[in-house]
This record gives C-alpha cells, sequence and structure tokens, in this order.
C-alpha cells in the first residue's frame, strides 16, 4: 500500500530529538511486528486457573432453574458460579446499569453469560460447562428495530418496572433514547404531528428537487485481533488486582467495584498487552468474571475468549434504519432536509444512549439546511447488544446523508462536490443543534482539493493490465476485464472529538522530573490505553518538547494515578496529551522556583525568559544558566525530585434539550473528505477498490508516521464497512460468527493512499491539535458506495454493498 | 486423544486399519480449526506427516502423479505445465502461510463442498488413489464424491495420491469471493477442453451438497464446439452453455452468498471461462498448424 503524505502549512517543531512534529519509533513497535510483545492473552501465573464462561444458546428466554451439581464433581474444577453468587449489585452497564453480571430470569441475547467455571485446565473448564444444567423457556425473538422503536404493542426486550427509567433521554418501552431535533419552520410545529407533515408538504411544494429514501447500514465488528483477556489476582487485603485488556481502567473500575461489593481500594488495575480496540473494548468482558472466580478460589484466574465468543463477548456497530428527505433550489441551495434514524442497540443499553446524541446532532451533517425535523430512536431488541465503534453514531448518518447528497446532486445535474460546497458549512456555521462552530473548518477548500488530486492511470496504462491482483476478484481469477468498469465518488463527514453532552471526560497525568546517573530523565505516568493508537509515543513527544530532555520512560498504565478518560472518540492526543502537557508545565514553573531560591536566576528575568532546552535551563537573555543535573542533583543521593500532577478539563459541553434538540452538546469537530475511485466488475458484482484519497484537517501535526498510520486504518475500516463487513443477524442470531465469514479487508483490498494534510489549528485545543483516529472512518464508506453506484448506476442503498447488489438480485 | 505419528505407509495404514474412527492429519489446516472450535473430538489423530511418497510428485505413465500431502504451494511452483486448473486453484486458497501447509489430500478428505480444489480435479477427470492394507485401488474424481461430505473412501482407507491427466486442451478456474484474496468460496468453476478425445468436462463448487459436474452443459458444448478450427462460438451458444452449467447447480441461501446469485455467477463464469478457452484453444489450434 504506497502512501503519499502531503502536508501544507508549517509543521510544528521542537528543538529536542523525538519532540513533537518528528516521528519517532514507537517503544512496542518492535515487540509487536517480532511477536515478542505480551497481549493480555499471553499473561500466565504459576498456580493460575482457567475461567470460562457458559452462554445462552437462545436470543430470548426464561430461566427456569440452573443446576450446577455435576459440574462441581469434575476432577480439577475449583469453583462454578451463577448470579447468586454476584457478591454486590447484580447489574453494570456504561450508561444505563442495566446489564446483568450473570444472567437471571431472562436472557436477552444468545451468548449472554449465565454461568462461570474455574478449573485447573481449560479442558477441565469446557467439561465442566457441559455438565451444567440450564432449564430455559424459550421466548420468541424481539428482532425488528423499527417495531421496537414504533410500536407500543411490540413485546418488551425489559420487563415493566424491572429498570430504572432515564426520563431525560425520553426512555420508554424498547426505547433506549428518543432525541428529536427541530429548526427552522419546523421549530414552532415541534411535537405536533399534523403540523409537522404541513410544514414538510408546504418546503417540499417551494422546492425543485426533492430526493428521499430509506437506507441502511448493517451491524459492523471491530474485528480486533486479540480477543477479550485478561487475569484476576486475588490480595492478602481480600482485594483483587485485575490485568486486562481494556480502554477505560478507571471507567471499568467504578462498574466493577459495585457488583464486587468492595471499596474501591480494594480493587486495582493495570493495563494488559491490547490487540486492538476500536470501542469494543469500552463495555466490560471477563473482568467481574474474573475478579468473582479469583475471590472464590482465592486463585489467579485467567479468562480468554475463543474467537466465536468474541464475537458474542463484546459490543457491535449499531446497524441503522434510516429515512432521509432532502429538499433544495434549482440551484442546488438545501431548502430542508428530514431524518428519522433507528439504531439497533440490541439486549443492553451500552453506549446507545450516545451514540443516538450523535446520529442525531450530526444527522444531517456538515451541510447548511435551515429547516431540518429529525428524530433519532435508540433500541432495546434481543439482538447483540451494540455500542461503542470508531465513528460513534455518526458513520451511519454519514452513509446517509452522503448517499443524499449524491442523488440530489444527479437530480438537479450537478457535479457532487459543487453541490457540497454549494451547501458547506465554514468556521461560524451553526450545527442543527444550533452549537456554533468556533474552530477553522474549511470543508470548501477541502472538496476542492480532493476533486484535484490527481487520478490513478487508467487499467490500459497499468504495467501489466492483466495482472489478477489488479482487478476485482483477484487472483480467484473472475475477469481478465471482463464487464470491469471505473467510478469515481466522494465523500465527506463531521466527526464530535473528545466526549459530549455534558460529560467531563478529563484527564490526568503525573510526570517526574529526575537525575539519574548525572542525567536528566523525566517519568510520565496516565491510566491511559494504548489500544494501538500510538499515545505511548505522543506522551513522550510531548514530554521531550515541553521539558527539553531526551530521556522519558512511560509508566505502566495502571490506577494508581488519576483517570486519563477513554481511549476513544478520537480524545487521548488532546486530553490525556493536554494532561501531560500541563503536568509538564507545572514540573518546569516549579524548576524555574527551584533555580530561583537557589539563586541560580538573575532576580530581574521573568519565566517568559527562561526554558528547557537539551537537559538545561536557559535564559533568552543571558543564555545557559545552569545544568538540570547541576541544579538537581542526584535522586539517589539525595537531589531534588520534581513530579507534578495535573488534570486536564475540556470546555463544558451541554445535553441536548430534549424536544427541539438544541444545545452546544460537542468539544471539537473534525472532517476527513475522501476520493475513491473503484473497479467493478458489474456482471459478478465484486469491486476493486483502486483509489482511496484522502484530505483531512488535523490542526496540528504531533507525530506524522502515526497520522498517516490513522487516517490510513479508519480509511480501510471505513472500506470494510463499504464492502464486505457485516455480522448478519437472522431472528436475533449471528450467521457468521468467525474470520471465514466475518470479512476483513486484506492488503489486496486496500488501495494506495494519497493523504493530503491541512492544518488549520483549533485556538482551544492543546497544540491547536484535533482528534485524528475517527473522522476518515465516517467519509471513506460514502466516498467508495458512491463510486460503486457511479460505475453500476444502481442505487445501493445497504451499507455494505453485496454483489447481489450491484448484479440486481433481491436479497 | 491418541496421537499416531506412523513413519512409513505401511504403518500408516496399518494404524488406519486399527483405528477406522481415526483421522488422519497432514497440513492441519482443517482438521485443525475443527479441534480447536471443538466441532470435533476424535480418539485418534494419524499424523501422515513423516511419510515421504506422500509429499512426492512426479511423472506416472500419462498421469502426473500428485502425493496427497503435497502443500499447495509445491503445486503452484511446479505444476502450472501438467495441471494449470489445479495450480490456479491451487492460488486461490486462503493465505500463503495455509498455502505451504494445506493439501489436496486433506481437501479432498474434508470434501467440503467449497473446498477450492475439486471443480478442476473433476473437470479434467483426475483419478485418486486410496490405500488400505487390503491393498490399493482407484476412484474418477466423477465417482468420488458421493453425498455432503461423504466420499468413496473406506473407513480403513487413506488418500494416497491424485493422478493428474496430462492436459490436452485449455484448463480454467474461476472463483467468487467477496474480497479479492484469503476468502472461502462462494461459488467456483473448472472447465477442461479435451482437443484429443473431443471432450469438455466441467466442476462446480459450493452449490450443491458435493462438488458436482454440469453433465448436460459438457454433452450440448461437446457438440457444439468446433474442434476442428476452434471458431468462435455463436453468442447464443455461450449463453446457453452457461445457463446449461447454471441450471446444474443447486445451490441454497447462505451467509456467504444468495442461491439466486450463485446461480447467476455460475453462469458468468461459465460464458467467460468459455471464451477465454476459446482463445486458447485456437492459439493452440495455430501453433499446430
Amino acid at each position: 500500500m504506497a502512501t503519499t503524505t502531503t502536508r501544507t502549512v508549517t509543521d510544528l517543531s521542537s528543538t529536542t530529538k523525538d519532540g513533537l512534529g518528528s516521528s519517532p519509533l514507537r517503544p512496542d513497535g518492535t515487540l509487536k511486528v517480532t511477536g515478542e510483545f505480551a497481549y493480555s492473552s499471553d499473561m500466565w501465573m504459576e498456580d493460575m486457573l482457567w475461567g470460562m464462561t457458559l452462554r445462552s444458546p437462545h436470543p430470548h428466554a426464561r430461566i427456569l432453574g440452573i443446576d450446577i451439581t455435576e459440574a462441581l464433581k469434575v476432577p480439577g474444577v475449583e469453583a462454578v458460579l451463577t448470579h447468586e453468587d454476584v457478591p454486590g449489585a447484580k447489574r453494570y452497564g456504561l450508561e444505563y446499569k442495566d446489564q446483568p453480571v450473570l444472567a437471571f430470569d431472562k436472557v436477552r441475547y444468545k451468548g449472554e453469560p449465565v454461568a462461570l467455571v474455574a478449573a485447573d485446565h481449560p479442558e477441565t473448564a469446557r467439561r465442566a460447562m457441559e455438565r451444567i444444567k440450564v432449564d430455559y423457556e424459550v421466548l420468541p425473538p424481539v428482532s425488528d428495530s423499527r417495531r421496537a422503536a414504533l410500536d407500543p404493542e411490540y413485546p418488551l426486550v425489559h420487563e415493566e418496572g424491572t429498570l430504572k427509567i432515564h426520563e431525560e433521554y425520553h426512555q420508554s418501552g424498547n426505547r433506549v433514547r428518543y432525541q428529536p431535533i427541530r429548526t427552522g419552520d419546523f421549530r414552532d410545529a415541534a411535537g405536533r404531528k399534523e403540523e409537522e407533515r404541513r410544514v414538510l408538504e408546504t418546503l417540499r411544494a417551494r422546492a425543485d428537487a426533492v430526493v428521499e429514501t430509506e437506507y441502511e447500514v448493517g451491524m459492523q465488528d471491530q474485528a480486533f485481533l486479540g480477543p477479550e483477556s485478561g487475569l484476576a489476582v486475588p490480595e492478602e487485603d481480600g482485594g483483587v488486582h485485575i490485568y486486562v485488556a481494556t480502554q477505560w481502567l478507571h471507567n471499568d473500575l467504578w462498574q466493577i467495584v459495585p457488583c464486587l461489593g468492595l471499596p474501591e481500594d480494594k480493587v486495582r488495575m493495570t493495563m494488559a498487552g491490547v490487540g486492538g480496540a476500536f470501542g469494543g473494548r469500552e463495555d466490560l468482558s471477563m473482568q467481574i468474571h474474573g475478579a468473582m472466580l479469583a475471590l472464590r478460589t482465592g486463585k489467579p484466574v485467567k479468562i480468554v475468549y475463543n474467537r466465536e465468543e468474541s464475537f458474542y463477548g463484546h459490543v457491535h456497530r449499531h446497524p441503522a434504519k434510516m429515512r432521509f428527505e432532502h429538499g433544495a433550489k434549482a440551484d442546488g441551495t438545501l431548502l430542508y432536509a428530514t431524518l428519522e434514524i433507528i439504531v439497533d442497540g440490541g439486549a443492553y443499553a451500552s453506549a446507545t444512549p450516545a451514540v443516538v446524541g450523535v446520529a442525531s446532532s450530526l444527522g444531517i451533517g456538515p451541510y447548511e439546511v435551515p429547516n431540518v425535523l429529525v428524530d433519532a430512536y435508540g433500541v432495546y431488541t434481543t439482538n447483540p447488544p451494540c455500542g461503542a465503534m470508531r465513528g460513534f453514531g455518526a458513520v451511519q448518518a454519514c452513509f446517509g446523508y452522503e448517499s443524499q447528497m449524491d442523488k440530489l446532486a444527479e437530480k438537479l445535474g450537478m457535479h457532487p462536490v459543487d453541490l457540497r460546497i454549494k451547501n458547506a458549512m465554514s468556521q461560524g456555521s451553526k450545527i442543527i443543534t444550533g452549537q456554533e462552530l468556533h474552530s477553522p473548518l474549511p470543508m470548501a477548500e477541502m472538496l476542492q482539493r480532493a476533486r484535484d488530486l490527481p487520478m490513478p492511470v487508467d487499467r490500459s496504462e497499468l504495467p501489466d493490465p492483466a495482472d489478477l491482483r489488479t482487478l476485482p476478484g483477484g487472483v480467484a481469477g473472475t475477469t481478465h476485464g471482463e464487464g470491469v468498469v471505473r467510478g469515481v465518488g466522494y465523500g465527506v463527514g463531521l466527526k464530535n472529538l473528545c466526549f459530549s453532552e455534558g460529560f467531563d471526560d478529563y484527564s490526568t497525568a503525573r510526570v517526574r522530573l529526575e537525575i539519574v546517573a548525572g542525567e536528566p530523565i523525566v517519568l510520565v505516568h496516565t491510566a491511559a490505553a494504548e489500544v494501538g493508537q500510538g499515545l505511548v509515543t505522543v506522551k513522550g513527544q510531548i514530554a521531550r518538547t515541553e521539558l527539553g530532555v531526551e530521556k522519558v520512560v512511560i509508566n505502566p498504565s495502571d490506577t494508581g494515578v488519576g483517570s486519563a478518560g477513554s481511549s476513544s472518540a478520537s480524545r487521548q492526543s488532546y486530553m490525556t496529551g493536554g494532561a501531560v502537557k500541563l503536568a509538564c508545565e507545572a514540573v518546569r514553573a516549579s524548576v524555574f522556583a527551584i533555580a530561583r531560591e537557589r539563586g541560580v536566576v538573575p532576580a530581574d528575568r521573568h519565566d517568559a525568559d527562561l526554558s528547557l532546552v537539551g537537559g538545561k535551563l536557559v535564559s533568552a537573555t543571558d543564555g545557559v544558566l545552569t545544568s538540570l543535573a547541576d541544579l538537581l542533583g542526584d535522586s539517589a543521593s539525595g537531589g531534588t525530585v520534581v513530579e507534578e500532577t495535573r488534570e486536564h478539563h475540556h470546555r463544558p459541553t451541554e445535553m441536548l434539550d430534549p424536544v427541539l434538540g438544541q444545545g452546544s452538546s460537542h468539544t471539537q469537530f473534525g472532517m476527513c473528505v475522501h476520493r475513491a475511485v473503484v473497479d467493478v466488475d458489474v456482471e459478478l458484482g465484486l469491486v476493486k477498490v483502486v483509489a482511496l484519497d484522502a484530505v483531512q484537517d488535523v490542526g496540528k501535526v504531533l507525530h506524522p508516521q502515526q497520522l498517516a498510520g490513522q487516517i490510513q486504518g479508519a480509511s480501510t475500516q471505513g472500506l470494510g464497512l463499504a464492502l464486505m463487513e457485516e455480522i448478519q443477524v437472522k431472528d436475533s442470531v449471528i450467521r457468521n460468527p468467525s474470520f471465514t465469514d466475518y470479512l476483513i479487508p486484506t492488503i489486496l483490498d486496500t488501495p494506495p493512499m494519497r493523504i493530503d494534510v491541512l492544518e488549520h489549528p483549533d485556538p482551544h485545543a492543546p497544540y491547536g491539535l484535533r482528534g485524528a483516529g475517527e473522522p476518515p472512518t465516517l467519509s471513506s464508506t460514502p466516498a467508495i458506495v458512491a463510486a460503486v453506484r457511479d460505475a453500476t448506476g444502481r442505487a445501493l442503498t445497504h451499507a455494505p454493498v453485496r454483489p447481489e447488489d450491484i448484479v440486481g438480485i433481491e436479497l | 486423544m491418541e496421537f499416531l505419528s506412523p513413519s512409513t505407509l505401511e504403518e500408516a495404514l496399518e494404524a488406519k486399519s486399527a483405528h477406522p474412527d481415526g483421522v488422519p492429519i497432514m497440513g492441519g489446516t482443517d482438521v485443525m480449526v475443527e479441534l480447536n472450535f471443538d466441532k470435533r473430538r476424535p480418539e485418534t489423530l494419524i499424523d501422515l506427516a513423516r511419510i515421504p511418497e506422500l509429499a512426492e510428485w512426479g511423472p506416472d505413465g500419462e498421469y502426473t502423479r500428485l502425493g496427497a500431502g503435497v502443500p499447495y504451494t509445491r503445486i503452484i511452483e511446479n505444476l502450472q505445465k501438467q495441471a494449470p486448473a489445479l495450480a490456479r486453484a491451487s492460488r486461490t486458497v486462503a493465505s500463503p502461510q495455509i498455502r505451504n501447509r494445506g493439501t489436496v489430500g486433506g481437501n479432498l478428505g474434508g470434501a467440503s463442498p467449497a473446498g477450492d480444489t475439486h471443480p478442476p480435479l473433476l473437470a479434467t477427470d483426475a483419478v485418486i488413489e486410496l490405500a488400505s492394507v487390503r491393498g490399493r485401488r482407484t476412484v474418477a474424481a466423477r465417482d468420488f464424491y458421493l453425498s455432503f461430505r461423504t466420499t468413496a473412501l473406506q473407513p480403513d482407507e487413506l488418500i494416497t495420491a491424485i493422478l493428474l491427466p496430462a492436459p490436452k486442451g485449455p484448463q480454467q478456474f474461476l472463483k467468487i469471493g467477496t474480497r479479492n484474496a484469503m476468502v472461502i468460496s462462494v461459488a467456483g468453476f473448472s472447465l477442461s477442453l479435451d482437443a484429443e478425445n473431443r471432450t469438455v468436462g466441467t466442476g462446480l463448487g459450493s452449490v450443491g451438497p458435493t462438488p458436482m459436474r454440469a453433465e448436460a452443459a459438457e454433452e450440448f458444448l461437446t457438440a457444439e464446439f468446433d474442434w476442428e478450427s476452434g471458431s468462435v462460438p455463436s453468442e447464443a451458444t455461450v449463453r446457453r452453455f452457461g445457463e446449461l452449467v447454471a441450471s446444474a447447480a443447486r445451490p441454497i441461501d447462505d451467509q456467504r452468498g444468495s442461491a439466486d446469485y450463485r446461480k447467476h455467477s455460475m453462469s458468468v463464469m461459465a460464458r467467460r471461462a468459455l471464451s477465454w478457452s476459446v482463445t486458447e484453444y485456437r492459439k493452440g489450434a495455430t501453433r499446430c498448424a
């Protein structure tokens, strides 16, 4: 995969080697490439037991009884636990506490944990699980998300009176959250169906072109390669230490503690090696289960899910059903837009309320539309639970609104880029929630740049056009060029970055500066999860740049320091990077103070005159004042250690109001524009993506190589959603829980990517940076699907596009 | 579980005779997956990896004799001329790591209708050699697949070799997968023209309970094709051939594709395979003249 990265505007430069703006090697990079990195599934203790989870074979059933007698008799089994053994609260959850630690009364999805076994060998545990007798009364699945949202007669997934109701989100029946948005002419009619319909009819009459379409986005999986796994170790104080691959240690801790019935200081957590996350590790998997087994048996317990189990063991991207209508004037000016979006949360809420908050507020995309009506629903069904995944509600809506833009452009006879530019937002625009875009948003320029990027060469100009690897279908050899048609498509997406809707997702960093063997060394300690994104590198770069010290050690992430928030929402460079920056600034200020105390700094020099460069305290006026080594002295021989801990908070945000959906709910916005070029075998419905070029504004580039990696990865994940990635669910049962049948792109599916990076700084963010990991996931999918439409002339309203859709076979 | 590791074929046959339920394992690319997913718990595994003759290939009269344990990578590297369709099919199997381990013998033993090597073996009329303590026998690939995952192999027998007839005309293999590499077959098709005997062979994969032939399509093309000069068949002939191939298919709807799509793709693949074969046939005919 060849990548060209173009940079515009100036680089952020640092005088310290491997500081910000350079691309130092990842500390974990070589280990991962050579296979020596210890992932969470590699952990081992001499006397440990193996934990296993008995899961429901039914999507929906009443539990009439659980008999563990025979399982306990299996030699080597040390514990068999059910819901009766949960020491504290029986339910937990990211936002709503609705998910049982172990099922009681009912199971609500296939794969729901029912019982736990700890044994001396995985095979022993497996045999014991076979001997647990669960008496189920099977109930019909509640699998239709539209009925769950709109039909009050539809059976309830959660019986009335069993859950705390979150009224602020209009939670009722199977609705986890309902969020309306009404602007312009719809505002005054809000909530009155008849009047809203009349407003719509009036707007329709005023429009020169109207497009109305239903779209669907399938259930995508994060497809991380490291299965859920961890080790729980009982401790002498009656507590437990949990080593686990997760995205947010503290939020795990806050969910675990009530269920274990232990005080917070009795549960310690340490990050284990994470093999990918993408949102799928926001929810708990084995944490409470492992801890329960460890506390019961008094021995360390390791749990590792197998691949099929992993498909049941984590949440997926919400599948969405969307109805869009857009009306525009003849010159392309958008007049109105309506959207009904239903996202299927499955059996438990997980992140569904927040996903609805994003899907609604960004539902129409980065376009100026004066009259908007949005109804967004997140629902309970007995389908697999869905929650966080890269792009988080914005991905689904983006596929819809971008498809609408293309359809409208076609109807108006406009180039799809021209229509988008015509309605593009920019700094000062207000999105449909009334929130103003306070930072630069050069959307029109980005679209123009995407259109102007050089096109890939025609097939006939390839070095070897007969090379099967350049053709749709690849070496399976289904075409030598027959039926192959090229298409081009564009996509643009707007993503909120950091947490939204009033959530203070602060991050904490502790930074220590000391002298070891005559050399200054900086230790950076946070609880932030390195999930592959490269925060571990960026933290070091910030410390080097801020403190002018080359040697930086990154402490393992654990709960020995305050929360860092989640490695989600493209937020860690912003939030934990910001916290490291603040802590470094505090350390620097302390060093200055110490230097003053010790008479090293001339009395009339302000802090602004001072800096730390190359391990020395430097005055802009007087030059080098002293070395840090001389100033602080070796810590081993009683020298001064400077340590500061700081929290970084972003500007506060607000909840959306429950009637009109207004409010400044988001922290920051990111945007990416894609242009996709595809070759489609129109007779067989197979696709080869020829180019997938991106223009993204990242505010400031901290690590150019990692940034390119994030954009490539996000674009490829979007490609997967466009062409192949879907967990197929029929009657609430997953049909393809394996990597044989859940396909993700290979290198032969992944095209060269030209990446054009813009750096318009966000004045509110540390270094002006903008989270970069998610926006390309939004725009890549609609760009590719648009290109396939361009090649085939088909409507293609379902993502991923299936071969059947391209050749016109109904499914 | 008992793990037997015979070092000669004789020992292996004795082991199989003593343990008719024992599962032979070579590259392990199918068997290990089934064990790991807990789909199979055999009492005995018979490891065939140490038996030299299974990993050998070479000329055998009018055939190329391919040891049942030769990995796909060797076939791709060495048998392009002797077995072009099989070599192409081997290239579409999974990933390089799997191709380094997986074998045609394993494909035949598992007898999944989606196995990539079945269509070329059917189309080219390959012969499968089976052995037991009772002796050796051969079965035509065309008589080997009996019903879903059931073959002519007896419980005490091992698959020892595949006899590949020397190609006497163009051979094709095409396979549908919904990504561009490392994908299980949604539908596979192989076509072989035998200029000497003036016969047509077909093989269809993933479109029925067993790998199968499209016999009506073979007869039709045998009769219609201009064997003398290889003139380009009419569009109607090509289309009819595609229809006949598709109508032989008995596919199901599953998570990999719909039955209708499988039939549709079979007709497209058959048409393309025919047109490529005609082009090659004409080149061959020109060279002969």
